[in-house]
């Protein structure tokens, strides 16, 4: 024993060592994920970013490391723009659609709910979640496929006539369900929806019931509880939500390419210009406009609250 | 009562697209999704499992899910470790930038890596997917974790301590069993995000097929319907039940040791 006292292995040494060390301690602690995150995602981010300033040559599809703004200019051309547009109002959209759906599930959830069937609403919530991205889009592509469950329910509820209705209106609507612009709404709400249920749900759990009771004594009658308190109160774990719909629809490109009409998304775009056309300094500008979207999307939520509910 | 049955069709709203994929996994038709089905069968399991293209995704899929969980762990638990108690210069930045490639679209990780790549040189293959995964696999892991250890009293570590263990013995014998189960239930999400990704791998994977972009060539171009069937309620099943084995792993946080105080 005092041997061991009097000459210590090397591991209780080292040990030692670094406990009268804390800061040689973090440093070792740090190092390993610094360097992974530092040199491959940050030195890949700033690789990138770095890109868009490179010129992209027309004619001999070769790209140049001569320093442009022009790719970061021809975002603003009307064919781009217009793409920005659309993925930007769909975001929006779906972001809006979510948390009306969301709000009662999240509401039930907090209020009304304990124990067991809470638990069970929880996994409920949370299986669809992270159940597989790609086969819940395969899902839909069965679900609105021609002569698939959505067009029998609407037969079986004799909705044909509102269906076609719907489909011709400019803008929602197109030939089919499955390449509709409605249809692909439809899948990227059900896609993120549990992303907006579980913040919602939670900053309902934080409400304190005496600020309802209170409410109640001070006179209001439930609705007007609901819409004065209850509401406001649960405003940043709308934002916090929002921020998953928004920003995940802002740069999915899977979706777009599987359901509804033609015409490029903000993700489909990068995913073409790198890919098929070859000219990464577009792409690397097209993905700096979900960074900055999302940058200003942030700051806009931050005064809501949102990151207290995160 | 209104809000009730609200909240009821909205979890069936979540499961039905679900129960569909399970539903034709069993279907008789080889060709259409006519709806309600004709038949069943269990015919194109032994089909799809015997089809090497669906084998060799599996095969890579698994790999690259238990490498990236590998690192991620590795990583995501230094991180948690460094970050639990102490304040320092750049604490906050370094914490943003564990969840940043979450929170930035997948495409914007993807690109970034696949030109870094192309820039140093490397072949994209099974190594760059796992790049890519583990990078954005630590924050499951480092979430998991830290929550875990905040949690763990400080009083234990200092008994330890006392006791004359060293910051060797008390890691090994105090707080790794504490973590024990946050670790596993990390990992398991972590493997399961690993295994279904498909933004990020779409760039990194080169000629290589991960069960997801498996599926995802069939979506393209409808081939082999019946087999995409089975494969798709495969993926699913894998991904969704390390949810229920991490919330039954992580449940009931008041019972951890020296929660007390």
């Amino acid at each position: 024993m005092k041997a061991r006292l009097a000459n210590p292995g090397p591991l209780r040494r080292f040990a030692n060592l670094l406990y009268r060390r804390p800061n040689l301690y973090l440093t070792l602690l740090l190092i390993p994920p610094l360097t992974w995150f530092g040199a491959i995602y940050l030195g890949s981010l700033l690789n990138l970013l770095w890109q868009g300033f490179y010129t992209f040559d027309d004619f001999t599809m070769a790209v140049t490391p001569d320093l442009t703004l022009g790719n970061f200019a021809a975002l603003f051309n009307p064919s781009n723009f217009d793409i920005i547009l659309r993925t930007l109002g769909m975001a929006v959209a779906v972001s809006l659609a979510s948390a009306v759906l969301a709000f009662p599930i999240a509401y039930y959830m907090a209020r009304y709910t304990s124990g067991k069937t809470k638990a069970f609403f929880y996994i409920a919530v949370m299986m669809p979640m992270w159940a597989s991205y790609i086969v819940k889009t395969y899902a839909w592509t069965l679900l609105l496929a021609k002569g698939g469950v959505a067009q029998w329910f609407v037969q079986l509820l004799h909705l044909d006539g509102l269906l076609q209705a719907l489909l011709t209106v400019p803008g929602i609507g197109g030939s089919t369900l499955s390449t509709s612009h409605l249809g692909r709404f439809m899948v990227f709400v059900y896609i993120w929806l549990p992303f907006m249920i579980l913040p919602i749900q939670a900053s309902l759990e934080r409400l304190p019931p005496s600020l309802l009771q209170a409410s109640a004594d001070l006179g209001a009658r439930p609705g007007q509880t609901f819409w004065q308190v209850t509401l406001p109160l649960s405003i940043p774990g709308i934002a916090a939500g929002s921020i998953f719909t928004f920003s995940l629809t802002l740069g999915d490109f899977i979706v777009p390419q599987l359901v509804g009409p033609p015409g490029y998304f903000i993700g489909s775009m990068v995913y073409a210009q790198q890919g098929a056309i070859g000219n990464m300094p577009m792409a690397a500008a097209f993905t700096l406009v979900p960074i900055v979207l999302i940058a200003l999307y942030l700051s806009l939520v931050k005064r809501l609250g949102a990151f207290d509910a995160l | 009562m209104g809000l009730r049955l609200a909240a009821w069709g909205g979890l069936l709203f979540l499961h039905f697209p679900i129960l569909i994929i399970v539903l034709y996994a069993f279907n008789t038709e080889d060709a259409a999704f006519s709806f309600p089905p004709k038949g069943f069968t269990l015919k194109w399991f032994t089909v799809a499992f015997a089809r090497p293209d669906v084998l060799e995704a599996i095969k890579l899929s698994l790999q690259v899910a238990c490498l990236a969980t590998l690192i991620a762990l590795v990583l995501g638990t230094l991180a948690s470790a460094a970050l639990y108690r102490r304040s320092f210069f750049g604490k906050e930045g370094i914490s943003l930038m564990l969840i940043l490639p979450i929170a930035l679209p997948g495409i914007i990780t993807g690109i970034a890596l696949l030109s870094a790549f192309k820039r140093l040189g490397i072949e994209p293959g099974l190594f760059t997917i796992v790049v890519g995964h583990a990078t954005f696999c630590v924050v499951i892991v480092y979430n998991n974790v830290i929550a875990r250890l905040r949690r763990t009293s400080q009083s234990l570590i200092e008994a330890s301590m006392d006791l004359g263990a060293d910051g060797w013995q008390t890691f090994r014998y105090i707080i790794l069993p504490n973590l024990g189960s946050a670790l596993l239930a990390g990992g398991m999400l972590a493997f399961a995000l690993s295994f279904d990704e498909i933004i990020v791998t779409t760039f990194t994977a080169g000629h290589e097929r991960t069960l997801p972009i498996w599926l995802l060539n069939q979506l393209s171009r409808p081939r082999d319907v019946p087999v995409t069937n089975v494969v798709a309620m495969l993926v699913m099943l894998v991904t969704m039940l390390p949810i229920l084995g991490a919330y039954y792993l992580t449940r009931g946080g008041e019972s951890v040791a020296g929660s007390g105080k």
